[in-house]
């Protein structure tokens, strides 16, 4: 059996390729190989490109520039026919099977066996279902559909159809990210099969012990680059966290020092089947609690429970001390909490109405007089905070969809302070704007905390985490692994309980 | 309930054919047997109070009647099947009727053959434009179809200009075609029994059809596994046409009077037939049989409700109370399967 054969020529090369989706280069110049017979791990924080190069090698997307190499050769794919046709499976985080067709059928489609006139052959489909699952050494019935399969089992079938296609490489984006430590092992076994048949394998993960585990060599990136490409022997976790961050944490973060206040936002034992569960938390007034995590982990899932946009299953939210209604945003928001929710352009914006409607759009009531929205107060009202957060606009009278990321942003963000909230939750605050508009963002945030205002925020950047928050609660898999003041909180700490080290505290 | 187990590698790996295995067919046929059952009780019902409904006339009018739904219905359920809808179809079968009448008057010597392949070209056209608009357009069939419902149906009376095609002034082969029959089955019927076996065995064994479900079950794992959806779509909106436009010349040969309006509203209809014989409104499930079965339910209970003296207004009530039943039926078992399914993916 071969084992790592580093030959000459990679079994699948990536070779400086970028990738830009508007001004934002996702990917820019990476460069790396897998060898027949090897597991290859790609690792980086959430947003560092790793699912650009996935969807690259998939075809759904075309690099920029680089080429892409298999056995030597440029390949361009135009579409994932293309890249299926040349042998290269991808198996996404959230498998891609048709509901309503059986097992066996999800294999073979696209290319079923025929007979006689052109007719798909059943036996001959089931027959090779049989086959392929027998090779995985498990046990699932071809002829069952696909829905009501676990995730974990529909894994499977997609390995079986890349198998079936005789893809010599797969690739998998976080296939353990939704598996229990059971499925996990299964899955490794047949990985390690494949691998050992002459595959090639980019597994992509977040866990650290996975990857030591399975992996052969790892490569890094960060904010779009190449860092590293190491056998896994060479590199200790606390070298690959550190390339990962890599960055020093700038001083961007005008964090003010406030002396909290009362406990403002308590919440009990929230849970919900599914996303979370266990979770209790208070925040007081001038503080700013970050939750870190994966993506995934279940922070934005437990702060629209809080908000109650989404059901909750049990759990108390109290704020000022007063129970609030489950599952109501009205109550809420009459309660005095306002929630910036992650993605603006759908949830936290009516992109063709105007800034200033936007703006004053949840105060709509209280601006009123007899029932009748006159502008006059709308505009003084709308004016007063797009001027605050320093909005850049043509009029106040413009669709928000005119705007720009960051600027949307800020009409959003000005939306929940119109409201004068005493409780402040913001989802990924800063998520695709720039740099500048970031500092801005955080400088706002930090004053509003010295105005007394209880901020939660959810975000997966780390630098932000540490830099702005005074207390992190660190997610991993639908609970809170480690609460970590300030002074505690470094990069390290927090990756490691996010990742499930248990080396924080 | 996990489906698998896992086996040591280098293990015997036994391959047993679980006994759940059919349990999706036979809730499958459970549906189809439940339109046979409501047909089977309610021609029994309508019988006993008026012996003639069995008499061969009757039952000659039933199926004439359901030859000219099930066509349309067939071709209504590979739309369906691939997550669109034609809602033009009544209008196609109008356009398609109208210029096969005026062509069979005023060459009155041409065989029926031509008619046939004429309403089909005409019908297949009109597919095309609604599929290309659906396709090149990326607009939702549902706005596309309304929109060539009245496009189509304007064309009909703009052409028309008021005037009405007569069975006088049609050749006798015609309408001879439209009520003769071939060793004592009406070639209405042999036609669409024709059009559904072919549709069915297509959709069932052929890897068209095959990806026709594919991509109505997961649109999005269809363009993934490398599926031509762009023009699958629009060969699903050109059969669904084409099945139209003939249905339009059985119209014409069967009832020999034809003026703009032929088959106005007939659009619901066939959709209420499609849904109520089991094909899932979101597409990727149900056969062109279940359609078929549809048809000939909504056809006898129109007929019995007339033998039976009972209102017209209830026969839309009945069709509307099928609707909801079948579309609940199917929204029930997608409520209980997503429920299963999240309380067991859960790690908590």
């Amino acid at each position: 059996m071969t084992r790592q054969d580093p030959g000459p020529v990679p079994l699948l090369e990536v070779r400086g390729v970028t990738k830009a989706f508007g001004a934002v280069a996702a990917v820019s110049g990476v460069t790396f190989g897998l060898h027949t017979g090897e597991a290859h791990a790609l690792v980086g924080e959430n947003g560092a490109g790793k699912s650009t190069i996935v969807k690259m090698l998939a075809g759904v997307h075309r690099p920029d520039a680089g080429t892409l190499l298999l056995d030597g050769e440029p390949v361009s794919f135009g579409s994932p026919a293309d890249a299926k046709a040349a042998g290269i499976a991808v198996i996404y985080q959230e498998p891609t099977l048709f509901p309503d067709l059986s097992v066996a059928e999800n294999i073979v489609m696209g290319r079923h066996p025929r007979k006689g006139l052109g007719m798909i052959d059943r036996a001959a489909i089931r027959a090779e279902a049989e086959r392929l699952f027998a090779r995985l050494g498990v046990r699932i019935d071809p002829a069952r559909p696909a829905r009501g399969l676990s995730i974990a089992d529909q894994q499977i079938v997609e390995i079986a159809k890349a198998l079936g296609a005789d893809a010599r490489v797969l690739v998998m984006d976080e296939p353990t990210a939704a598996l229990s430590l059971v499925e996990v092992e299964r899955l490794f076994t047949v990985a390690r099969t494949l691998r050992q048949e002459g595959a090639a394998i980019l597994f992509i993960s977040h866990r650290f012990e996975e990857i030591t585990e399975l992996c052969q060599r790892v490569t890094i990136m960060r904010d779009g680059g190449h860092v590293s490409t190491d056998p896994v022997e060479d590199v200790t976790v606390e070298e690959m966290v550190r390339r990962m961050v890599g960055r020093d944490l700038s001083a961007l973060f005008p964090k003010q020092d406030v002396q909290p206040g009362a406990v403002i936002l308590e919440v009990e034992g929230l849970a919900r089947a599914g996303a979370f569960r266990d979770i209790s938390f208070s925040v007081r007034a001038g503080e700013i609690v970050a939750f870190a995590g994966l993506v995934g982990s279940g922070r934005s899932e437990v702060v629209q429970a809080v908000f109650g946009v989404d059901e909750r299953d049990a759990g108390v939210v109290r704020v000022g001390g007063k129970k609030l209604k489950p599952g109501s945003a009205r109550a809420a928001m009459a309660a005095g909490m306002a929630l910036v929710p992650e993605d603006r352009r759908q949830q936290g914006l009516v992109m063709d109405l105007s800034i200033e409607r936007n703006v004053t759009l949840p105060r709509a009531k209280a601006l009123s007089k007899l029932g009748l929205l006159f502008g006059t107060s709308e505009r003084r009202e709308a004016r007063n905070w797009t001027e605050r957060l320093r909005t850049k606009y043509g009029r106040l009278s413009d669709p928000v969809a005119n705007l720009s990321g960051g600027n949307q942003q800020k009409v959003v963000l000005a939306k929940w302070l119109a409201m004068a909230p005493r409780v402040l939750i913001v989802d990924e605050p800063t998520r695709g704007i720039d740099v500048g508009t970031k500092a801005e963002v955080h400088r706002l945030m930090s004053a509003l905390a010295a105005e007394g205002v209880a901020i939660v925020m959810v975000s997966s950047e780390l630098p932000e985490v540490l830099g702005m928050a005074d207390r992190v609660l660190v997610m991993r898999e639908g609970h809170i692994v480690a609460e970590l003041p300030r002074a505690d909180a470094t990069e390290d700490s927090v990756m490691f309980a996010a990742m499930g080290q248990g080396a924080a505290a | 309930m996990n489906a698998t187990k896992l086996a040591p590698p280098g293990a015997d790996v036994q391959l047993t054919a679980s006994p759940r295995r059919s349990v999706f067919g036979a809730v499958f046929k459970a549906r189809e047997s439940g339109i046979v059952l409501a047909l089977v009780v309610l021609v029994a019902v309508t019988a006993t109070q008026n012996s003639r409904f069995l008499s061969g006339q009757s039952i000659r009018d039933i199926l004439l009647g359901t030859a000219i739904l099930a066509v349309l219905a067939v071709g209504q359920a590979v739309v369906v099947i691939t997550r669109n809808i034609d809602l033009s179809v009544g209008s196609v079968l109008g356009l398609s009727a109208f210029a096969v009448g005026s062509l069979m008057r005023d060459n009155p010597g041409l065989p029926v053959i031509v008619a046939v392949l004429a309403g089909l070209g005409l019908g297949a056209v009109c597919g095309l434009v609604n599929g290309a608009t659906v396709r090149f357009g990326q607009v939702p069939a549902l706005v596309v179809t309304l929109g060539t419902l009245y496009a189509f149906r304007g064309v009909s009376y703009f052409w028309a200009g008021g005037q009405q095609i007569n069975a006088d002034k049609l050749p006798a082969s015609f309408l001879d075609f439209g009520t003769s029959s071939l060793l004592g089955v009406p070639w209405l019927v042999l036609i669409a029994v024709l059009v559904l076996v072919v549709a069915g065995v297509v959709l069932r064994n052929y890897r068209f059809g095959r990806e026709l479900y594919a991509m109505g079950s997961s649109p999005q794992a269809a363009k993934l596994a490398g599926i031509k959806v762009g023009r699958n779509t629009s060969a699903a909106f050109l059969v669904s046409g084409a099945l139209a436009g003939l249905a339009g010349v059985l119209f014409a040969a069967r009832f020999g009077t034809v003026d703009a309006a032929a088959g106005t509203g007939l659009e619901l209809n066939v959709v209420a037939a499609v849904v109520v014989g089991g094909v899932a409104v979101f597409g990727g499930s149900g056969t062109v049989w279940g359609a078929g079965l549809g048809a000939l339910l909504l056809t006898v209970i129109g007929s019995s409700l007339a033998v039976l003296d009972i209102n017209q207004f209830w026969q839309q009530a009945i069709v509307g109370a099928l609707i909801l039943l079948a579309i609940g039926a199917d929204r029930l078992v997608a409520v209980r399967v997503a429920k299963a399914l999240k309380k067991r993916d859960s790690h908590v």
